[in-house]
């Protein structure tokens, strides 16, 4: 019966591959950036000479972990359709203090990581003061507080230095068991604070706030108050990022070349994990991804016998390739007045 | 409407709070240094405030679209390395000959992918452009990296930089001027400006007057990327040499500049006025860090911070400052 096949294969087909499209928007963006992840990832074992060893896994975990933290502290204000450009120098800024006060004894040690977090709180709850309260646009408030933060930090280190506690740091930086843990720090990262965060109704709030700020108004949103939280958290984690830094370097240095390098490449990793800078649309858990797709390529570089000094290069062009592949809705739209706002 | 009608109608309430801060900053820096008032001192503020000056007024056309330019800093460096660097690609005639113009249009070329991008792709100027500055980076660390290139700058850049066409006043002042003049005339007396606040107040009801506006937004970008290369070209006469970061102080002061001056950031508002005032505000405010120093207070505490410390610090607390002041945005209602 040819008639009744092809309902049967349309049945069958939903069966199958409707998982899909049941998926929403930032989930679809996760599985994306998976997947990139993964095929960089594979080509990069396969084209390695020595193979993917426990040890170099282990490495690529801990450059990977590095911007997936300060990727993460960027989605949250992304979110809202906000932006930070202090992300960079909160994290150079935590690197700095954490590798003053981060020393001693295990009880000394523990008050310096607390310290740490604290700071990196402060830091996002002045943006988030200036930005909900000030009312200023988040991009230039925070470009004038991420060259607060980065003169504060040069204030604490003038010259690269600094120590941290041997033990906190090669337990941060150690895998056990093949897994190394930083991918354990992120995991906890994203169970303790993102995913609570994502539940509450402030985090949700921020979704509401992303998609329209009027109609969030409207509906008797908490506005200030979930601004306020995403501009905050971003701190936090942007704090945590810099602990790790320290952690991987033994030192702290206060460099702008790093805090830039880390915020453009924040935000690339941000539209790579699917969250869409338009707001209402994104994952934390899409950032990771995207940050250690950005990381492969600079190993894919190495592998491919290609001067590194092209890094650069490369970042930019992955960063445009794939803001220009988010734009390709405008060949999509059959109304040419909705490509206008 | 009379002259001085069309004269009092630039300077708007943030543009004279940026003025009376210049003034303030001056009078302060007299208390302290006599020599802040000689006409020498000032006309060497204007001299440095000229390179800040060109890079700015290309900037502003694009935020007055309600877009931004993050690639500047690069621009600037491609500027000065490609103006240096002309003879390795035009040869050692036409390259000294051409240096400047060959300069100004590898800036034009960044600003025209930038545009392209922002206008037909409609992707988000600001990540766009910062994509765009790293691929500028990149670029130009490959052509450093792959051979020794030429960084001096030519007998004419360095003219350019230091010389005096009309006796008193420097060349970059002099250029600063006719640009800025060109511009005003521009935003005031053609239909290009009059379309580039339109495209920045509401874009959909500029294409349905029946306006390409994608063009405006593309050419605004292509002349941005063209003043940004002209300040490297510029810099790189300065300091008779290019460098590869050239370009990376500049990125916080033009758009604190533009904004101080009243450029609404979102687009569709501001006066060039304004933004002359903001540039001579930020150029003051630096200098006056530079002689002050204090960081010398503080050593004599015991405490050792670097200059730097104070120029970023003093620089983000003045920024968020001035805009409490003048440039909030309306509450959602």
């Amino acid at each position: 019966m040819t008639v009744g096949s092809e309902p049967a294969d349309l049945v069958s087909r939903q069966k199958y591959f409707g998982w899909i499209t049941r998926l929403s928007a930032a989930q679809r963006g996760v599985l994306i950036a998976m997947l990139i992840f993964a095929t960089m990832f594979i080509v990069y074992g396969w084209k390695q000479a020595v193979g993917l060893s426990p040890n170099m896994i282990n490495t690529a975990a801990n450059k990977g972990a590095l911007l997936a933290l300060v990727a993460m502290a960027q989605t949250l204000p992304v979110i809202t359709r906000g932006l930070d450009l202090s992300v960079g120098a909160t994290f150079v800024l935590a690197n700095c203090l954490a590798s003053t006060i981060v020393v001693g004894g295990p009880v000394a040690t523990t008050f310096g990581v607390l310290g740490v977090l604290l700071l990196g709180l402060a830091c996002g709850a002045v943006n988030g003061l200036i930005i909900v309260y000030g009312r200023l646009q988040p991009l230039i408030a925070t470009l004038a507080t991420s060259a607060v933060y980065f003169g504060l930090a040069l204030a604490i280190r003038p010259q690269p230095g600094g120590l941290v506690n041997f033990e906190l740091a090669d337990f941060m930086t150690r895998s056990t068991l093949a897994v190394p843990h930083t991918v354990l720090l992120l995991l906890a990262v994203v169970l303790f604070i993102w995913i609570p965060y994502r539940r509450s109704v402030l985090g949700r709030a921020t979704f509401a706030i992303g998609s329209s700020e009027q109609a969030a108004y409207m509906s008797g949103v908490p506005i200030n108050r979930a601004k306020m939280l995403a501009y905050t958290l971003s701190g936090l984690l942007a704090s945590i990022g810099g602990i790790l830094l320290t952690a991987l370097t033994y030192s702290g240095a206060a460099k702008i070349t790093i805090a830039n390098e880390y915020t453009l490449n924040s935000i690339g990793a941000v539209v790579i994990g699917g969250t869409s800078l338009f707001g209402g649309v994104g994952s934390a858990v899409g950032s990771i991804f995207g940050a250690f797709v950005m990381r492969t390529v600079g190993d894919l570089l190495i592998v491919f016998d290609i001067n590194p000094v092209l890094q650069p290069l490369f970042v930019g062009v992955v960063l445009l390739v794939a803001v220009s592949l988010g734009s390709l809705r405008v060949l999509r739209i059959k109304n040419r007045l909705d490509i206008y706002r | 409407m009379s002259v001085s009608g069309v004269i009092a109608r630039q300077f708007d309430r943030a543009t004279l709070i940026a003025f009376a801060c210049v003034i303030v900053l001056l009078l302060i820096g007299a208390m302290v240094e006599p020599a802040f008032l000689s006409p020498k001192y000032l006309i060497q503020q204007l001299h440095t405030a000229s390179f800040l000056g060109v890079v700015a007024s290309g900037v502003m056309l694009v935020i007055l679209l309600g877009h931004i330019d993050l690639s500047i800093p690069w621009t600037i460096g491609v500027g000065g390395m490609m103006a240096t660097g002309a003879t390795g690609f035009l040869g050692p005639e036409w390259g000294v000959t051409l240096a400047v113009p060959f300069g100004v249009l590898c800036g034009a070329l960044i600003g025209m992918v930038n545009g392209l991008g922002v206008a037909y792709l409609r992707a988000p100027a600001m990540i766009f452009t910062l994509g765009m500055n790293a691929v500028a980076q990149g670029l130009m660390v490959y052509h450093t990296g792959g051979f020794a290139p030429q960084d001096r700058a030519t007998e004419f850049m360095r003219e350019l930089a230091v010389g005096h066409f009309i006796p008193g006043i420097p060349n970059p002042l002099l250029i600063w001027i006719v640009l800025g003049a060109a511009i005003v005339f521009m935003l005031n007396r053609s239909v290009l400006g009059r379309r580039i606040y339109a495209v920045g107040n509401q874009e959909r009801s500029v294409f349905l007057s029946g306006v390409d506006t994608r063009k405006v937004i593309l050419a605004c970008f292509i002349f941005s990327g063209s003043c940004a290369a002209l300040t490297g070209v510029l810099l790189a006469g300065w300091a008779n040499r290019s460098y590869q970061a050239m370009g990376d102080p500049y990125l916080l002061p033009t758009i604190a500049a533009i904004i101080l001056g009243g450029t609404n950031v979102l687009g569709g508002r501001g006066k060039y006025v304004g933004t002359i005032a903001g540039v001579i505000l930020i150029t003051i405010l630096q200098s006056m860090l530079s002689v002050v120093q204090p960081q010398r207070y503080f050593a004599q505490l015991g405490v050792d911070i670097p200059a730097d410390t104070f120029r970023q610090v003093v620089f983000g607390v003045v920024i968020i400052g001035m805009l409490l002041i003048y440039g909030r945005q309306q509450l959602v209602r």
